[in-house]
């Protein structure tokens, strides 16, 4: 990076939440009315029922649920980003975390919908909850079911917790710039923070021990995702594999999300001093990584069918090769195992139109994979006479489209009211100045 | 009467210079002194020679209760199950399962880790607070360092003349 003074930082970063233009709220008026249109459909569904789904015997899990692991996943990359190259004390971390984060804060309230629009009446959701009522109905900490809710809601508190933590020192330098109405909310939501050297003695314990703790527990969240499916005996499904193998996947779909966002969002910003290439080519090089893991996970899921010799497993992965979804397959195969190996090439992950391009291959590839998995293998398991093919009707693509402009919306807020890069964290990278160099 | 106590505050420009003021003071036996910087620094931390932070402490208790609590959780509503708690429909499996229950115990073991780690962390540093102290700088959040002195008012001339020879940008005294 090059060498900024402590108030030139300052400048620039807060000058990304500047008033918006006219491409802003065109932007923000497109999303509203998909999401409106989004929650018209979730309405209908609602009010009619399930029915209006193509969920039906055997495929009871459809583009619901292969979207919430999606989104779940996404979340991931920005704990890796925020807190496990921070234990790392990874240098190009500090410029593009805070938007890595917020994307994790993002993805995990979209995800989250997800199992609350599958379970029809929403309002319900509580009976997934322990509370004591008439019949000692408890719930049942031996369903993978169960386990999600607490992983997922964990992580969700916790990833906010992290998110807002990180923010407070930086809210508190735009309270002292702004003015108004606004220093006072600015002034509130900083909670009196001063930068003295006994709140930095304290906060900086507390924000390591968050990041020891956040770890383990991303590692987890993905692991109890996939243990949904791999306690079952569905073919396809019941492997040891699935927790480090959607862990990976995880990390793969979020990393490519990072991508897909950081790049418009340093555009538009004008944030290239601070987010450089070499930003972006460390998250691609990190790409190559998890994109050997996948190759590894794919092999290994065939092998595995081949060598094992269940008749079941191999049916079941001959048909995700050449069966009814084999377009998704395919689209799963090549742009998430083959295709980000391209990122090898120095070239090619330094150049900004590639990396964005194959950001959102990856992104169709991850997402191709989750429904691959889910409804393939639900589709055809051990009984011929109950296979039946699934297609999501146009209240399912309607919730998927609503859902994503929820995402963006709130990205969109976000990018807006708080600053998108860490004020205090870029500074930091900066030598503090020094009277003797001054001197000379 | 007790003796009327002021506070002087330094501004600082260069970072050497701030530390070599906080070296000088402490030596002097100065030690109601509080640094204000924009950016966490170990230095500060080494010169003014605080104990170690006690949060580590809260985020140990609250994972312990966590994972007391995920356990137990699972265990004691299992036990309250009335048709469970009969003894049939179990299948010959057991009741109090251990494998899933300590996947409770370790969620909530970070998660009340988490939560009690930010509840150490605010106790700690008494916050939240409706507004800065009086006195704050808002340059001190820009790319100023700050330091306040407190000390006897009859002090505060010696005060002020070692912040002078350290290169303070601007000395003040407030009446506290």
């Amino acid at each position: 990076m090059v060498q900024l003074s402590y108030s030139q930082i300052n400048r620039d970063l807060l000058k990304t939440m500047s008033p918006p233009g006219r491409v802003y709220y065109t932007i923000l008026v497109l999303d509203l009315l998909v999401l409106a249109w989004g929650i018209f459909a979730w309405g209908y569904q609602i009010r009619t029922g399930m029915g209006v789904t193509g969920l039906n015997n055997p495929v009871g899990w459809g583009v619901y649920i292969a979207t919430f692991v999606f989104w779940i996943g996404i979340a991931h990359s920005g704990t890796l980003i925020s807190a496990i190259l921070f234990l790392f004390r990874v240098k190009w971390r500090n410029a593009v975390y805070r938007t890595a984060e917020a994307m994790t804060v993002f993805a995990l309230v979209v995800a989250g919908l997800f199992p609350l629009i599958h379970i029809g009446r929403a309002w319900l959701f509580y009976w997934l909850l322990p509370y004591p009522q008439r019949g000692y109905l408890w719930i049942n900490f031996r369903s993978p079911l169960v386990w999600d809710v607490f992983a997922v809601g964990t992580y969700l508190i916790v990833s906010s917790t992290f998110f807002f933590t990180g923010l407070v020192p930086d809210l508190a330098v735009v309270r002292d710039q702004a003015t108004g109405w606004r220093r006072r909310i600015y002034g509130f939501l900083a909670q009196g923070w001063m930068g003295t050297d006994h709140q930095w003695r304290h906060y900086s314990r507390a924000y390591l021990f968050l990041a020891a703790l956040a770890t383990p527990l991303v590692i987890s969240v993905h692991s109890i995702v996939s243990w949904d499916f791999a306690v079952s005996i569905v073919p396809g499904w019941h492997s040891t594999l699935f927790a480090p193998y959607f862990v990976a996947g995880a990390i793969h779909s979020g990393l490519a999300m990072v991508l897909t966002m950081l790049i418009p969002l340093r555009r538009i910003f004008q944030l290239e001093t601070y987010i450089t290439r070499d930003h972006l080519e460390s998250i691609a090089k990190l790409l190559i990584l998890t994109t050997l893991i996948m190759v590894y996970s794919y092999l290994t899921e065939f092998f595995i069918a081949w060598y094992g010799g269940n008749r079941f497993e191999q049916a079941t992965f001959l048909y995700r090769a050449v069966g009814d979804y084999a377009l998704a397959f395919w689209f799963m195969l090549v742009f998430n195992a083959i295709v980000p190996l391209l990122f090898a090439v120095r070239e090619i992950r330094r150049s900004i139109f590639s990396l964005f391009t194959i950001s959102i291959l990856i992104n169709i590839g991850m997402w191709c994979e989750r429904f691959v998995i889910i409804v393939a293998s639900l589709a055809h398991d051990y009984v011929p006479f109950a296979w039946r093919t699934y297609k999501p009707s146009w209240i399912e693509v309607s919730i998927l489209a609503g859902d994503a402009a929820l995402f963006f919306l709130m990205f969109l807020v976000f990018a807006k009211l708080l600053p998108v890069v860490s004020i205090v964290e870029v500074k930091e990278l900066v030598p503090p100045p020094v009277k003797e160099e001054a001197l000379q | 009467m007790k003796e009327r106590t002021v506070r002087v505050v330094g501004i600082f420009i260069y970072f050497d210079a701030f530390l070599e003021a906080i070296r000088r003071l402490k030596d002097l036996g100065y030690r109601d002194l509080t640094a204000f910087s924009p950016v966490p620094h170990h230095e500060i931390e080494e010169v003014l020679e605080k104990p170690q932070s006690p949060v580590r402490y809260f985020t140990l208790g609250g994972g312990f209760l966590g994972a007391v609590t995920g356990f137990g959780l699972a265990t004691l509503t299992s036990l309250n199950y009335p048709i469970i708690a009969g003894g049939i429909m179990t299948g010959g499996k057991p009741i109090v399962s251990i494998p899933p229950f300590l996947i409770m115990a370790f969620e909530l073991a970070i998660l009340f880790g988490s939560l009690s780690t930010i509840l150490g962390m605010l106790l700690n540093i008494r916050l939240p607070r409706p507004r800065v102290q009086p006195g704050y700088d808002p340059r001190f959040s820009v790319d100023r360092f700050g330091l306040w002195v407190r000390c006897p008012a009859d002090r505060s001339g010696a005060v002020e003349e070692v912040l002078q020879a350290c290169g303070a940008e601007e000395i003040r005294r407030d009446e506290i």
